[in-house]
C-alpha cells in the first residue's frame, strides 16, 4: 500500500515536472531555434497555451523576422540591428542582453503559415491587455484568423470589457469563433446573424468557409445571409467601379492634359510628350534621392518639392525642343511627327545611359500609402490624391488660359497668328512658352504617375497612345473636352473590364473610339468658328 | 506602344550597330563569343544585366588562361528588343563574326525568331531564361527553367505548405504565361482542384491600372477557401501590381502571390516592406548561402564597381551555360559546333546553389527549385529547396506533348520523338 502510494506520488510529481518543463515559455522559445516549420507551428501553440502575456513580444518579433538564435548555445533573442552588430533583447523580460556580431546569430525562419498561426495566438493572448488599442488589435486578429481555441478567451475578455467599440469587435470575433466551434445550433444561428451584419466580402468568406462543417439545419440561414450580403455588395461594387473609372480617368487626364496644349492648342503632333512625363518622374526620383541622403525628415514633402523641379526641368527641355527643332517645322505635321519621335528616342536612351535601364525606386510618402474604407468600398489614398491633383491642375490651367495675359496671347496666336502679330504680340516666343508650358504640365503629371507606375525609361511610351486617344476623343483644342474625354474613357474602361477582361476591354474601347470618330470627326467638344479652318 | 517601340528600336539599332561594339576583326588567337542581348528598347531593363554578366564570365575565364590556350573575345550586339532584328543580329554574329557560340535572348519571341537561323547556320545558342517549354532544338541549350523546374514545384509548395485550394493564374497576355497556365491548369486539375477553383486572367503588356484586377482577386479569394495567386506577370507590369496589392491591404498571410518573373532585379524598383511573405520560385536566389555564391557575388560587385547590384536567376543560368560550354569545348578539343554538341551532353558543372547542374540529352539541365519569400530588404528568404530536377521540355500534362520526348544523342538525335507512334516528328520542332 505504501509502495503504491509512493509510486503514485512519484508519478504525479513526474507529470508535474514534465508539464512544468513544457509550460516554461523561455525553454519553448529556445526550442524554436532548432525547429522546422511543422515543429515551430506546434511550439507556437504550446507557447500560446502557457497563457503568459510576456511571450507576445517574442512571437511578434518572430513574425517580423527579428528573432535570432545564438550559434554558440542556441539561445533565442529578439534583435535590433545596430551597425554591424545586433542588440540582443531577452525574449521574455524585454531586457537588454548585450550585443553580438551579426555573423554569430542565425535567423529563425518564418513563413506565411507561421505568421498566420502567430497572429491568431497573439490575438488570443492580448485580449486582456490593459491598453485599449492592443485589445482592439487582438480582437481584430481573432476576427481575421479565428480558431475554436480562442473562443473561451474571447468570452472571458468580453465579460470584462467595458469599451463600446472593443466590445463590438469582440462580439464579432466571438461570433466568428462560434461558427467553427462545437457550440449548439441556436448559438450558431445567432452568430450567423452577427457575421452577416458585418457585411462585405470578408463576411461572405467567413460564412462560406464555415458552411461545410455546419449543421444541416443552419444551411438555409447561411444561404439567406450570404444572399443578403451579396445584394448590398453588388451595389457597392457598382460604386467601386465608378471610383476605379474616375481614378483611371484622372490618370488619363494627367497624361493627356499637357498634350491638350501642345497638340490640342498648338497643333503639334508631339511624340516626345510621353518622355516629358518620364522626365518628370525621374526628377521626382532625383529629388527623393537628394532628400534621402541630405534631409531624410523632409521625405513626406518630397513630392511637393519635386513638383516645381519637375515643372522647370521639363519646361526647359520643352523650350529647347521648340527652339531647336519644332519651330522650323510649323505647318509640316509629318516632319514634326518624325522629328519629335526622334527626340523621344534620344531622350529615352539618354535617360537609360544616365540612370541605367532598370526601374528606379520612388517612395510613397506616408500620406499616400494605404487605403480607407468607405462603406464596403475601399479607396486607396494615392488614387484619391491623384484624382484631386489632376483636377486641380485642370482648374489651374483653365484659369491660366482664360484669365491671364499669357493665356489671352496664347489663344490669340493660335486663333489668328497674323492678326496677333500685328497687335504687337511676339508670336515666336508665345509659341515657345506655350510648348514649354505643355511640357512642364507633362512633367508634373510625371511626378504623380511616379507614385503608381514604374519609373523606367519606358514610362512615357505607355502613356503616349492613351494621351492622343483622350485628346482626339475629347475634341482637339478644348480643355473641357480633354476632361470629359479622359473621365468617360476611364469609367467606360473600368465597366468593361470585369465583363470582358483587361485585354478585350482595351480593344473594345479602341473600337468604340474609332466608331465615334467616324460619326463625330472633331470629337466630343468640337471647336466652332473660323479657328477651325485656319 | 508596340509599333512605336519596335520602329524606334529598329532605328536605334541601326545607329548602334554601325558605331559601337565592333572591335571584332578576325584574329586567329582568340575564340569569339556572341552576346545577343537587348541594350535598348523595352527589354533592356532585364537584358543589360545579362550582357554584363557574360562579359564578367568571359573576363574571369581569360584570367584563368582562356579556353584551349586561346583568349576569349566577346562580340556584343544590340538587337534593341526587336524580334526580327534578333534573327538578323544572330546571322551577323555567326556568318560575319564567326563566333563559336552565342549567349543570348530573353523573351520567347526572340528565341523563336533566332531558332531557324541557328539551325540553318549550325551554331549554338545558350538560352538563360525560364520559359514555357514545348520546344527542343539541336542547336539550343536551355539553361533556364522549364515549367516543371519552376511552376509546378511552386504550386506544390502552395498546396502542401500553405494549404491553398483555390488558384488565380494571373499573367501577361503572351506565349509564356499562356502556355505555363495551360500546363498549370492541367496539373492542378490532375491534383483534384476543381475547375471553378481556378481563375485564369490575362492583362496586356505594361498594364498599370490594377485596381479592378486586384479587387477581382480579392472577391475570388473570399469564397471561404485558402486562395493564392500564381503570377506570370511580365517585368514592367509587376511594380504597379504589387503597389496596388499593398495599397489594397492584401497581405501574404491572406492571399500569397507566387511569381515566376519577379526576382531581385525587379524588386529593386520597389518598396518591399508591404510585400514581405509574397513568394517567388526560381532556381537561384542571391541569398543562397554557399561559398561559391558568395564568391560569385563578390566578383559581380567588383566587375560592376557597384556593391548594390543584385544577382538573379538568369545570371546563374548564364553562369552554368558558360561553364558547361567551356567544359564541353575542352573535352572536344575544338569549338566545332557538331563536336561540342556531342560532348556537351552529360557535362556537369557546379551551380551557385551548392550542387551540380548536368546538361541532359534533351538540351535542358538539371537544377534544384527554390521557393523564396520576399524580405523587407528586397532579397528572398528561401523557405524550400528541392533536390535537382531534370528539365522537362515536353510537358507531361498537355495532351499534345505528353507522348513526346527529346534526345539529341546519336542515333536518335530527335527533338520531338513520339513514344506512342515510335516516330521522330510531331508538334513543334
Amino acid at each position: 500500500m505504501l509502495i503504491r502510494f509512493i509510486t503514485l506520488v512519484l508519478f504525479l510529481l513526474s507529470i508535474a515536472t514534465s508539464s512544468l518543463a513544457q509550460s516554461d515559455p523561455k525553454a519553448l522559445i529556445d526550442q524554436l531555434g532548432k525547429a522546422d516549420f511543422k515543429q515551430a507551428e506546434e511550439l507556437i501553440g504550446q507557447i500560446a497555451a502557457t497563457g503568459d502575456p510576456r511571450v507576445v513580444p517574442a512571437l511578434n518579433a518572430f513574425a517580423e523576422g527579428d528573432l535570432y538564435a545564438r550559434k554558440s548555445d542556441g539561445a533565442v533573442f529578439i534583435t535590433k540591428a545596430a551597425g554591424a552588430d545586433f542588440t540582443l533583447i531577452d525574449p521574455l523580460s524585454g531586457e537588454s542582453a548585450g550585443e553580438a556580431p551579426k555573423g554569430s546569430m542565425v535567423k529563425l525562419r518564418i513563413n506565411n503559415n507561421l505568421r498566420r498561426v502567430i497572429r491568431s495566438a497573439t490575438g488570443g493572448l492580448t485580449l486582456l491587455s490593459p491598453d485599449r488599442a492592443v485589445r482592439l488589435q487582438a480582437a481584430d486578429a481573432v476576427l481575421r484568423s479565428p480558431s475554436a481555441e480562442n473562443l473561451e478567451l474571447v468570452e472571458a475578455a468580453l465579460s470584462k470589457e467595458t469599451d463600446g467599440e472593443v466590445r463590438a469587435r469582440m462580439q464579432e470575433a466571438r461570433a466568428v469563433s462560434i461558427l467553427i466551434s462545437e457550440r449548439p445550433v441556436d448559438q450558431k444561428r445567432a452568430a450567423i446573424e452577427t457575421v452577416a451584419s458585418l457585411g462585405g466580402r470578408g463576411a461572405i468568406s467567413i460564412l462560406m468557409s464555415a458552411a461545410p462543417s455546419l449543421d444541416a439545419a443552419l444551411k438555409p440561414d447561411v444561404d439567406a445571409a450570404i444572399a443578403r450580403i451579396e445584394t448590398t455588395q453588388a451595389f457597392w461594387d457598382m460604386g467601386q467601379n465608378v471610383w476605379y473609372g474616375l481614378s483611371l480617368g484622372s490618370v488619363l487626364l494627367l497624361a493627356a492634359i499637357g498634350l491638350a496644349i501642345t497638340f490640342g492648342v498648338m497643333g503639334i503632333i508631339n511624340m516626345a510628350h510621353g518622355e516629358m512625363v518620364m522626365l518628370g518622374a525621374y526628377s521626382t526620383y532625383v529629388v527623393q534621392e537628394v532628400i534621402r541622403t541630405s534631409a531624410p525628415n523632409l521625405f513626406d514633402w518630397s513630392l511637393a518639392i519635386a513638383l516645381p523641379v519637375a515643372f522647370l526641368v521639363t519646361a526647359a527641355v520643352g523650350l529647347v525642343i521648340e527652339r531647336g527643332v519644332i519651330r522650323f517645322l510649323y505647318g509640316r505635321p509629318l516632319e514634326t511627327l518624325l522629328a519629335t519621335w526622334g527626340v523621344s528616342l534620344i531622350l529615352q536612351q539618354l535617360v537609360r545611359s544616365i540612370f541605367g535601364p532598370t526601374n528606379q525606386e520612388v517612395g510613397n510618402p506616408s500620406w499616400m500609402s494605404g487605403a480607407f474604407q468607405l462603406g464596403q468600398m475601399q479607396i486607396t489614398w494615392n488614387r484619391l490624391w491623384i484624382v484631386a491633383f489632376s483636377l486641380s491642375i485642370f482648374i489651374g490651367l483653365l484659369v491660366l488660359m482664360k484669365r491671364s495675359a499669357f493665356g489671352l496671347q496664347m489663344r490669340a496666336v493660335t486663333q489668328n497668328r497674323r492678326m496677333a502679330s500685328s497687335m504687337g504680340i511676339r508670336t515666336p516666343w508665345v509659341d515657345a512658352f506655350t510648348f514649354a508650358l505643355g511640357s512642364g504640365i507633362a512633367g508634373i503629371a510625371g511626378v504623380a504617375l511616379s507614385q503608381i507606375d514604374n519609373v523606367s525609361p519606358n514610362l512615357g511610351q505607355s502613356y503616349i497612345i492613351d494621351s492622343f486617344m483622350v485628346v482626339v476623343f475629347g475634341g482637339v483644342g478644348n480643355l473641357w473636352g480633354t476632361l470629359v474625354g479622359a473621365l468617360s474613357l476611364g469609367v467606360l474602361n473600368k465597366f468593361l473590364e470585369p465583363w470582358t477582361g483587361a485585354v478585350l476591354g482595351k480593344i473594345l474601347v479602341l473600337v468604340l473610339i474609332i466608331l465615334f470618330i467616324q460619326k463625330r470627326p472633331r470629337g466630343l467638344f468640337a471647336l466652332k468658328g473660323r479657328a477651325v479652318e485656319a | 506602344m508596340n509599333f512605336k517601340a519596335r520602329l524606334g528600336g529598329a532605328m536605334l539599332a541601326a545607329i548602334m550597330s554601325t558605331t559601337a561594339f565592333h572591335g571584332a576583326f578576325a584574329a586567329d588567337d582568340t575564340i569569339k563569343i556572341g552576346v545577343l542581348h537587348s541594350l535598348s528598347g523595352t527589354m533592356a531593363i532585364s537584358e543589360t544585366t545579362l550582357k554584363d554578366a557574360m562579359l564578367m564570365l568571359i573576363d574571369e575565364q581569360n584570367k584563368k588562361g582562356g579556353v584551349l590556350g586561346k583568349k576569349l573575345e566577346a562580340v556584343v550586339v544590340d538587337p534593341a528588343s526587336d524580334w526580327p532584328l534578333f534573327a538578323e543580329k544572330a546571322r551577323q554574329l555567326i556568318s560575319q563574326d564567326k563566333v563559336a557560340a552565342v549567349f543570348g535572348c530573353w523573351t520567347s519571341s526572340s528565341r523563336k525568331s533566332v531558332l531557324p537561323v541557328f539551325e540553318e547556320l549550325n551554331s549554338i545558342l545558350f538560352y538563360p531564361v525560364q520559359y514555357e517549354g514545348e520546344e527542343s532544338s539541336r542547336n539550343i541549350i536551355y539553361t533556364g527553367a522549364a515549367p516543371n523546374q519552376q511552376a509546378i514545384p511552386a504550386v506544390d509548395y502552395l498546396m502542401n505548405t500553405e494549404g491553398v485550394e483555390r488558384f488565380v493564374l494571373e499573367g501577361t497576355d503572351y506565349v509564356y504565361p499562356q502556355t505555363t497556365n495551360k500546363i498549370l491548369k492541367a496539373y492542378l486539375m490532375s491534383k483534384g482542384i476543381k475547375a471553378e477553383d481556378i481563375m485564369v486572367n490575362y492583362t496586356p503588356f505594361g498594364f498599370s491600372d490594377w485596381q479592378t484586377e486586384v479587387s477581382k482577386i480579392k472577391a475570388f479569394g473570399s469564397a471561404g477557401k485558402k486562395t493564392a495567386v500564381v503570377s506570370t506577370i511580365n517585368g514592367d507590369a509587376n511594380v504597379p501590381f504589387y503597389k496596388e496589392l499593398a495599397n489594397q491591404g492584401i497581405k501574404a498571410e491572406d492571399i500569397p502571390v507566387v511569381a515566376f518573373s519577379v526576382g531581385e532585379e525587379e524588386l529593386a524598383g520597389l518598396d518591399t516592406g508591404p510585400l514581405v511573405g509574397h513568394l517567388a520560385a526560381w532556381n537561384y536566389f542571391q541569398s543562397v548561402d554557399t561559398p561559391v555564391n558568395a564568391e560569385f557575388i563578390k566578383e559581380w560587385h567588383a566587375f560592376t564597381k557597384n556593391d548594390k547590384r543584385v544577382t538573379n536567376d538568369p545570371m546563374e543560368a548564364a553562369y552554368i551555360g558558360f561553364n558547361a560550354w567551356v567544359k564541353a569545348v575542352e573535352a572536344a578539343g575544338t569549338t566545332d559546333t557538331d563536336k561540342v554538341l556531342d560532348s556537351i551532353i552529360g557535362v556537369s558543372v557546379p551551380n551557385l546553389s551548392g550542387g551540380y547542374s548536368t546538361v541532359m540529352p534533351n538540351h535542358h539541365i538539371t537544377k534544384p527549385v527554390l521557393i523564396g519569400e520576399i524580405q523587407a530588404d528586397g532579397q528572398f528568404e528561401i523557405v524550400q529547396q528541392t533536390p535537382a530536377v531534370v528539365g522537362d521540355e515536353w510537358s507531361d500534362y498537355l495532351p499534345d506533348s505528353k507522348d513526346l520526348i527529346s534526345d539529341w544523342r546519336k542515333p536518335m538525335s530527335c527533338g520531338n520523338f513520339n513514344v506512342a507512334t515510335g516516330k521522330c516528328g510531331g508538334k513543334g520542332s
